[in-house]
């Protein structure tokens, strides 16, 4: 495994000139996929994948995001631009790139009848390693598989079958590791083990790309989000940085009288009211929170007052970035 | 070259016919013992020798050959669409490996598995009938290149075939006519002339005749011929794999 200090995912937005950059591990420029239907999976993808980070790839069905992940590990031929693994192109020079990468792919394939332990263990003659028990062992072990390692894969749960595609993935030492969406049909307990597995992975210093639906996961997993659409890609931003730019804010206070309509005294603010006017909602922006929010905030409420509105509860509540996400993809249809 | 690569996918292979050995060998020997019951002893006494060799041990040839072309193109084809099937090849086809690897490895097992299952084959008859191998190093050729590019031939099927039904349907409406019409059970000398004419243009012919050739020295063609024979459905499984490999024909959208 690739043992390089990773780079702390935080300096990369301070460093915005491309020289104080470092390398990043995958470097994707013009990339497009037009299959023979005429569909265009892909159009003009460009993308840097830094070196030890976990990005986060959303999207909804159809967006493109298994194509774009399937280009990169060999599964399908591009029909324009270029993807660059850690310095070696992924066409010209396939096995260096290929040798780095692991994938776990989205759908749970296995070889019915071999075993657990054959089959990791073809893995890793596959790409070229010598065999290495003990790692197998290791990677076995790390995903509570090794009480199963002598099954066969169709006694499986769809679980153990996921785990035993992660094992796979594993089997050859990658630095860079594609999960397509990997705890999708997954329950709970598994999910935890999983990203358990990733976040070690991730300090031992393996590079981490994922897609997924369940976007709570990206939230609490990630560094950088990459959001794709038709084919495009949307935004590329660290997730802290993307929640407070994008995250809006709502405050929300339950009347004790409704109200017909906003009274004119108030209507500079962007205040509507809901539930037949039993509720009034400020919705403010969360980026330009800060110092200046509270004042704001308790400005608005003594107005509120001053109009004569009594409220008997009032609550906030910033946007998750499932709602983020969702108003990205609505936007552009 | 990436050997490992290549060995793990042949032993993988390989032992996926230890796991089923008792369907991959003791089928084609007991059907093969069948043959011989059959046509060896029981309507071959009645049939007069062929070019001085008795009917049972005439016959030999032709049933290893339609053995080991039904096999090749069965173990090959179904050792790439298996995986193609399950959707297990996303592995191969992410690993890094070159096409002529992949080949390497399913071909290099299917070939030796229907090559051994020729000996095994051979072994038998010698139960039955009574054997001479005039030219054992010609008969060994033919028969690994028989092997190797009929399992050339099995994997190009393996990668066309879309469902179980394709899978199936060339080795039944294609091979095994061919066999049987290739002079397995028969010199052509026997068919009238117009059908002798016809049978020419069948490139079974040519394999069975070199392989009895190998046996006894009599063959309906000339052993050159079959070797040319043997040489050009090589190149041309070659040419269809290279292409195949090329415009990701089936593997790679």
């Amino acid at each position: 495994m690739n043992h390089e200090t990773p780079t702390a995912p935080a300096h990369q937005a301070k460093a915005d000139s491309p020289a104080d950059r470092p390398a990043p591990v995958i470097a994707i420029s013009g990339l497009s996929k037009r299959y023979d239907s005429g569909f265009e999976a892909l159009k003009q993808i460009d993308l840097e994948i830094q070196r030890g980070e976990i990005f986060a790839l959303l999207g909804p069905n159809g967006a493109g995001k298994t194509t774009l992940i399937s280009i990169i590990c060999g599964l399908v031929n591009a029909t324009g631009g270029s993807v660059v693994v850690d310095g070696h192109d992924s066409v010209t020079d396939y096995r260096a790139a290929r040798a780095k990468i692991g994938l776990v792919p989205q759908e749970l394939t296995s070889d019915a009848f071999e075993t657990v332990w054959n089959t990791v263990r073809f893995s890793r003659g596959l790409f070229g390693k010598p065999p290495k028990d003990s790692h197998i062992e290791q990677v076995l072990k790390a995903l509570s598989l090794w009480d199963k390692r002598k099954n066969k894969l169709i006694t499986l749960s769809g679980g153990m079958k996921r785990r035993v595609l992660i094992a796979k993935a594993l089997a050859h030492e990658p630095e860079i590791l594609f999960l397509d969406e990997p705890t999708a049909g997954v329950d709970v307990g598994l999910r935890r083990d999983m990203w358990e597995v990733v976040r070690e992975l991730r300090n031992s210093g393996v590079t981490i790309i994922l897609t997924t639906h369940y976007i709570e996961e990206a939230e609490e997993m990630a560094d950088r989000i990459g959001v794709i659409n038709g084919g495009e890609i949307v935004l590329v931003r660290e997730k802290a940085a993307l929640m407070r730019q994008l995250g809006s804010k709502q405050l929300t206070l339950h009347l004790q009288t409704p109200l017909a309509s906003v009274p004119p005294a108030l209507a500079h603010h962007p205040l509507t009211l809901a539930e037949d006017g039993n509720v009034l909602v400020y919705t403010y922006d969360a980026s330009e929170a800060g110092d200046s929010d509270h004042v704001s905030i308790s400005a608005l409420i003594n107005e509120i007052e001053a109009a004569g509105i009594r409220f008997k509860d009032l609550h906030t509540k910033q946007s998750s970035l499932e709602d983020i996400f969702v108003n990205l993809v609505r936007e552009r249809p | 070259m990436n050997l490992q690569a290549v060995r793990s996918i042949y032993t993988f292979e390989m032992a996926r016919a230890g796991r089923t050995l008792l369907q991959s060998l003791i089928s084609p020997v007991i059907s093969t013992s069948l043959y011989f019951v059959v046509f060896g002893a029981a309507i071959g006494s009645r049939i007069q020798e062929v070019e001085g060799v008795s009917y049972g041990a005439f016959i030999v040839p032709g049933l290893i050959m339609l053995m080991l072309l039904t096999q090749s193109v069965s173990n090959a084809s179904f050792g790439i669409f298996f995986p193609k099937f399950t959707g297990t090849i996303y592995e191969v086809l992410s690993a890094p490996i070159s096409y002529f690897e992949i080949v390497l490895g399913y071909v290099g097992a299917a070939a030796s598995k229907s090559a051994i299952l020729g000996l095994v084959i051979l072994g038998t008859a010698n139960f039955f009938v009574d054997l001479h191998i005039q030219h054992p190093f010609m008969m060994m050729l033919f028969l690994l290149l028989t092997a190797l590019t009929f399992s050339l031939l099995g994997f190009i099927i393996g990668i066309w075939a879309d469902s179980f039904e394709k899978l199936q349907l060339v080795p039944l409406l294609i091979i095994t006519p061919l066999t049987f019409l290739g002079g397995s059970f028969y010199s052509i000398d026997m068919l009238p002339p117009f059908w002798q004419a016809v049978t020419l243009a069948n490139p079974v012919v040519y394999l069975v005749s070199g392989f009895r050739w190998s046996f006894y020295g009599i063959s309906d063609v000339s052993v050159i011929a079959s070797l040319v024979m043997i040489g050009a459905f090589l190149a041309v499984s070659l040419a269809v794999i290279s292409w195949i490999f090329r415009t990701g024909y089936r593997l790679r959208p």
